[in-house]
């Protein structure tokens, strides 16, 4: 009994690590921009995708994953420059159906140059389950979830100490006293979309061993990253995290206690319970409208 | 008079259109065209005129469409009952859903209305008992009182008399108060309330209103098909429906009609870049709401403007 | 009589009292002003009053009946009509459309009487397009009646929203900074189109910062400060008032005592 709860526990966390990187993707472009990027999942899609065909075109791991980080987050300069920037003060819907249309259109490419069907990485160290407690946890996952911390951390180090991160959080705050004080802000934008982009990318190596990639993953890893991001609250870095780890928890757990037919529901009926009843999320800021 | 100008044009090029069509498949393009039209033509009233988002909309598709083929495949229900059954079950559902969804705006609406039509695409996909899962399930052809819609042909004129409907009541709730009432929501809610007007009333009405469209159509589309499956739900369905509306342009009834008939037919066109669809509508997408944000249609209209 | 009756109003907004223990009341046919320096709550009570926000305490009585907490578009139903410090216009509507959406309460709000198009919502639709012409050219911006209101200076736009709110035909009408952002001509003007806006039976509240528009033209002056009463009477005791020039018209008081 504890055995199976810990094995659910185990692959609550393994997912919950990609879906927080997912939200903290989408948390620091909503944060600098007040944009929802609904193309943050083709970012992790493209790691993936990329890291797969480096790889089987003989170039080493490492370089790989280096090379397929890069190529996404020049997409999401990309994206930034050629998308969202012209977009201008467009109104919500128009900037929503920009990101979806982004959104196709990396799908669109990646189907061209990975082609329909689904293909795995290599585990990065062995695909021999580790038995704990009864419960078996795969190599990977650990990698999953350590790559997560080591990120997280890794950020927090960013925003406390370096002169950029404190620039990002002040464009997140209030964006026209970051321009006052001399903060480019169009440099802001451009960087918190390409570090999302690399977020993202990490995140698709890292799981690709696993959920094996293909050119539609994006769509649901993203989806379910909103979530995750809008559960811990929009714009919180630590709701992200915590977000993205209860999310994958409570999915782990509804298809072992309720039914795996309907696991991938969770996310959408969560959503909706918390847009009704918390929308702010756990770690949200308080938003107040001055007439 | 005026306002009968656009009615006119369009009754006209229904009417003689098909001298253009040598063959059965452009007629299914066009019914195509027209089914997707009317029902965009609905959807734009929520999205264009009141300000409002849905991702969600095919969901509202797909249950019309599925609660008419259960009642006249299962039951055998006459296809119209069913069909008014599924406009009355789906106007319950977006009723009691708009409420407490229509609270909030933006990104948050957005994602609401998201989870909406996955959840609605979901249900379909796994009740299969019900609706054949993704297998999908069989649906008999459209009659009344004992004439049946048989063939592209009559099915042609049908959509086209269901458009010119729409299209009219559509017009007629946007120059009316109910209609400037939504528009002065989407211009500026805080102003339409101290004007009397209780905007979450108003977005409920729009949002039911909107929905019985989508399922309407999705009960035509049915029966015309023949077969549907889950997939009539999918959000990329919803998305395709929202992009007819902004690509063709928001807050213009004209215009959420052209937004149909180009992306109706843009697989069509795009079947010589065969393999790079999605690149091409991707780029469509973002292109038309960067540079023509309000839209094909009203854009063309101020350009004229300016120039006449 | 007391059209408008505040009592023990407060608001506060998680620490901050916006509003502490006001009360005042507002008397019908006369023009009331509220000043005070910046930050003294003012339009929080003009929210609080129109129902944008929710008070923490106290009441609001409209004509006669409680109307605390209620929402706005109940309140307009009730009489009450307002025009916003941040211009609230609807810029994808005509200059013509913006002031028809005021007169939306006397019109046909039913849904499939729209669809139809009944000739009742016809007829009245047409009349209630004259009226708003006629409104416009009431408040002096006749000239814009075929215009987009985007189209319209910010001027014109500050009366197009006065058209609106008296398209309400209200028993109140309260007006947040109509003077803001316009020189000494256009202020002259809004007083002029204030004081017949008053004349023509409408009880006007407004807030201001502009001190001869206010004095100029009301029969009543509140004064708050910091959330709370500080003063209130004519404007010529208020004026004279030491604690509100202390605190208020510090650099006025050299002229305080001289004729207008």
């Amino acid at each position: 009994m504890l055995s199976q709860t810990l094995q659910y526990l185990f692959s609550g966390l393994t997912n919950g690590a990609i879906y927080a990187l997912a939200a903290l993707g989408f948390s620091l472009i909503y944060n600098a921009s007040g944009v929802i990027n609904f193309a943050q999942g083709e970012f992790i899609m493209l790691g993936g995708v990329s890291a797969v065909m480096l790889t089987s075109a003989g170039v080493p791991l490492p370089l790989a994953i280096f090379l397929a980080v890069l190529i996404t987050a020049a997409a999401g300069l990309l994206l930034e420059k050629l998308a969202i920037e012209p977009a201008g003060n467009a109104e919500v819907v128009s900037l929503i159906i920009i990101t979806i249309g982004a959104s196709i259109f990396f799908q669109g490419v990646a189907q061209v140059v990975f082609g329909k069907g689904q293909r795995a990485l290599a585990p990065f160290t062995g695909d021999a389950p580790i038995m704990l407690a009864g419960a078996s946890l795969l190599p990977q996952s650990l990698w999953m979830i350590g790559t997560g911390a080591v990120i997280v951390l890794a950020l927090a180090w960013f925003f406390e100490r370096t002169r950029l991160g404190k620039a990002l959080l002040a464009t997140a705050h209030n964006r026209l006293a970051a321009q006052l004080v001399g903060i480019n802000t169009r440099h802001v934008l451009a960087v918190s979309f390409v570090l999302s982009a690399a977020l993202g990318a990490i995140a698709g190596v890292v799981s690709a061993p696993i959920t094996l990639t293909s050119y539609d993953v994006g769509i649901m890893l993203g989806l379910k990253g909103f979530v995750a991001a809008t559960l811990g609250g929009l714009g919180s870095a630590v709701g992200a995290v915590a977000g993205g780890l209860i999310l994958g928890l409570m999915e782990a757990l509804a298809a072992g206690y309720i039914s795996s037919a309907y696991k991938d529901a969770v996310p959408f009926v969560l959503i909706i319970l918390i847009l009704f009843f918390m929308p702010r999320g756990l770690f949200g800021a308080r938003v107040t409208e001055r007439v | 008079m005026r306002r009968y100008r656009g009615l006119a044009l369009t009754a006209a090029i229904i009417a003689l259109l098909p001298l253009a069509l040598p063959n059965n498949y452009y007629y299914d393009v066009a019914v195509r065209i027209g089914m997707n039209a009317t029902m965009v033509v609905g959807l734009n009233l929520l999205i264009g005129y009141a300000g409002q988002i849905s991702l969600g909309h095919a969901g509202f598709f797909g249950l019309g469409a599925y609660a008419s083929a259960l009642l006249t495949a299962r039951y055998g229900w006459p296809p119209i009952a069913a069909m008014l059954a599924g406009m009355a079950g789906v106007g319950l559902i977006a009723f009691v859903v708009a409420r407490p969804i229509l609270r909030l705006r933006g990104h948050y609406l957005a994602m609401a209305t998201l989870g909406l039509g996955i959840i609605i695409y979901m249900v379909l996909v796994n009740e299969s008992a019900w609706t054949g899962g993704n297998d999908g399930m069989t649906v008999p052809g459209f009659s009344l009182l004992g004439v049946t819609v048989a063939n592209e042909r009559a099915w042609y004129w049908v959509t086209g008399a269901a458009l010119l409907v729409a299209i009219t009541l559509a017009n007629n709730i946007v120059d009316s108060p109910v209609g400037r009432a939504l528009r002065a929501l989407h211009g500026s809610e805080v102003a339409a309330q101290v004007a009397g007007i209780d905007t979450a009333r108003y977005k409920v009405k729009v949002f039911v209103v909107s929905a019985v469209f989508a399922s309407a159509v999705g009960s035509m589309m049915a029966h015309y098909i023949g077969f549907i499956t889950p997939q009539v739900s999918s959000f990329f369905h919803s998305i395709e429906l929202v992009t007819m509306v902004v690509v063709g342009g928001m807050a213009s009834t004209y215009g959420a009609v052209v937004g149909a008939v180009i992306l109706t037919m843009l697989p069509q066109l795009l079947s010589s870049f065969e393999g790079y669809e999605m690149i091409v509508f991707g780029l469509i997408l973002m292109g038309t709401v960067i540079f023509l944000p309000r839209g094909l249609l009203p854009t063309i209209a101020a350009r004229l403007r300016k120039t006449g | 009589m007391a059209l408008l009756e505040v009592q023990a109003l407060s608001k506060s907004f998680g620490g901050v009292n916006a509003v502490q223990d006001l009360s005042f009341e507002i008397e019908i046919g006369k023009i009331h002003s509220i000043i005070g320096p910046n930050g003294a709550g003012k339009t929080t009570v003009f929210n609080l009053i129109t129902g944008l926000y929710q008070p923490s305490s106290g009441s609001v009585r409209f004509d006669g009946s409680d109307v605390t907490g209620r929402r706005p578009h109940e309140l307009a139903r009730r009489g009450m009509s307002r025009t916003f410090q941040n211009l609230q216009i609807c810029f994808n509507m005509s200059a013509l459309e913006n002031v028809m959406v005021g007169a939306h309460l006397r019109l046909d709000q039913r849904l499939y009487c729209s669809m139809l198009r009944l000739p009742g919502i016809v007829r009245r639709d047409a009349v209630c397009r004259d009226e708003a012409a006629e409104l416009m050219r009431f408040v002096g911006v006749g000239k814009y009646i075929g215009a987009a209101a985007d189209a319209m200076p910010y001027g014109a736009l500050k009366r197009l929203e006065i058209a609106r709110a008296l398209a309400a035909r209200p028993k109140l009408l309260l007006l947040d900074e109509p003077a803001a952002g316009l020189n000494p001509t256009e202020t002259h003007e809004i007083d002029q189109l204030i004081q017949k806006a008053a004349s023509s039976g409408v009880t006007v509240v407004l807030v201001e910062h502009d001190m001869k528009l206010v004095m100029g033209i009301s029969d009543h002056v509140l004064v708050l400060d910091y959330g709370r009463r500080l003063a209130e009477g004519s404007a010529l005791e208020v004026r004279s008032n030491p604690e509100v020039i202390a605190a208020y018209l510090g650099v006025v008081a050299e002229g305080a005592g001289q004729p207008a």
